[in-house]
């Protein structure tokens, strides 16, 4: 009731599907090329999260619902990425460093 | 003016967060499958972060690339995708009343769960062949092994779970006793383990 009907049919769902090909070749080709470490690392991470953005919002629908709807969703999963970040960001770069 | 408008937004606000019949605007069956998938995540999430934090704390890790087959890894990538993308399609079809393309593409999308399973088995089996076990290995990590095999296993159950999921909700669509809401359920439950996919692929197989 809260979706609108796409009016393009699935045309939405084909364009996503093919994004998330391309992010994933995306991803396969930087590992196979080699970049330094750190770089190769939050490069994966921007590609992966990319990725879950783009079935969140389009496959499951969260960008139609309503936006007090989208926060419920979305808040507790930005509250646990920053603790988590903040927990082992500081040790990843510290033995990335050190191994030097 | 202004104030008035603050407080209908305060209002409305507040109806969202109120439950209810509709809370958000949807069913509670919807609502409560977001509940448990977010629920999840922190399962999944705390699967990878054990595997990070033992990672680091190790400083050595087997290179992947040495021991799993990209080709194979990018292959149940690619499987899984697109039985998302079926499901997607699946789901539009059940909203527009598509009655039996909603039938075909719930079977093509528990078909392309069948065959990621098949690969993990298949890839599972190299592994052990290879001399992995839960907490032993070849390559020198005793964690190495055991982490594979409890992320993997873990995301693994949930396809499973996940393909019996949408053969009994086919069976019930074929049988008209679902509404297309409950199609739409399955959906949000099969995408999300697409999702959790996406980063056991990237942390596990690729960092």
């Amino acid at each position: 009731m809260a979706e609108p009907q796409h009016q393009g049919g699935y045309k939405g769902y084909v364009i996503t599907w093919i994004w998330l090909l391309v992010i994933t070749v995306l991803e396969i080709a930087v590992v196979l090329v080699g970049l330094p470490k750190a770089m190769l690392a939050s490069l994966l991470l921007l590609m992966s999260l990319m990725k879950a953005a783009l079935i969140v919002a389009y496959f499951m629908h969260l960008r139609y619902e309503r936006v007090a709807f989208i926060y419920t969703v979305v808040t507790p999963m930005v509250v646990l990425a920053v603790i988590l970040f903040a927990f082992v960001a500081p040790d990843a770069i510290h033995v990335f460093t050190s191994r030097r | 003016m202004a104030h008035s408008v603050t407080v209908e937004h305060n209002q409305g606000a507040a109806a969202d967060w109120s439950g209810g019949q509709s809370p958000f605007g949807l069913n509670w069956p919807k609502v409560m499958m977001w509940l448990f998938l977010i629920s999840d995540t922190l399962t999944f999430a705390g699967l990878l972060m054990g595997y990070g934090a033992m990672r680091l704390s190790l400083g050595t890790w087997p290179k992947q690339s040495d021991i799993f087959h990209l080709w194979l890894v990018g292959l149940m990538t690619f499987i899984l995708i697109c039985s998302s993308a079926t499901m997607a399609i699946a789901v539009a079809a059940a909203r527009t009343g598509d009655k039996r393309i909603v039938m075909r593409f719930l079977l093509l999308t528990a078909l392309g769960g069948l065959m990621f399973l098949g690969m993990q088995v298949y890839e599972w089996t190299n592994f052990i062949h290879e001399g992995a076990r839960l907490f032993e290995n070849p390559w020198g990590v005793p964690q190495f092994s055991a982490t594979f095999f409890i992320t993997t296993g873990f995301h693994g159950g949930h396809v499973t779970v996940g393909v019996i999921y949408l053969l009994i909700t086919a069976l019930r669509w074929a049988r008209g006793t679902i509404q297309p809401e409950s199609v739409e359920i399955a959906g949000l439950y099969w995408h999300f383990v697409d999702l959790v996919w996406v980063f056991i692929f990237t942390l596990l197989y690729l960092l």
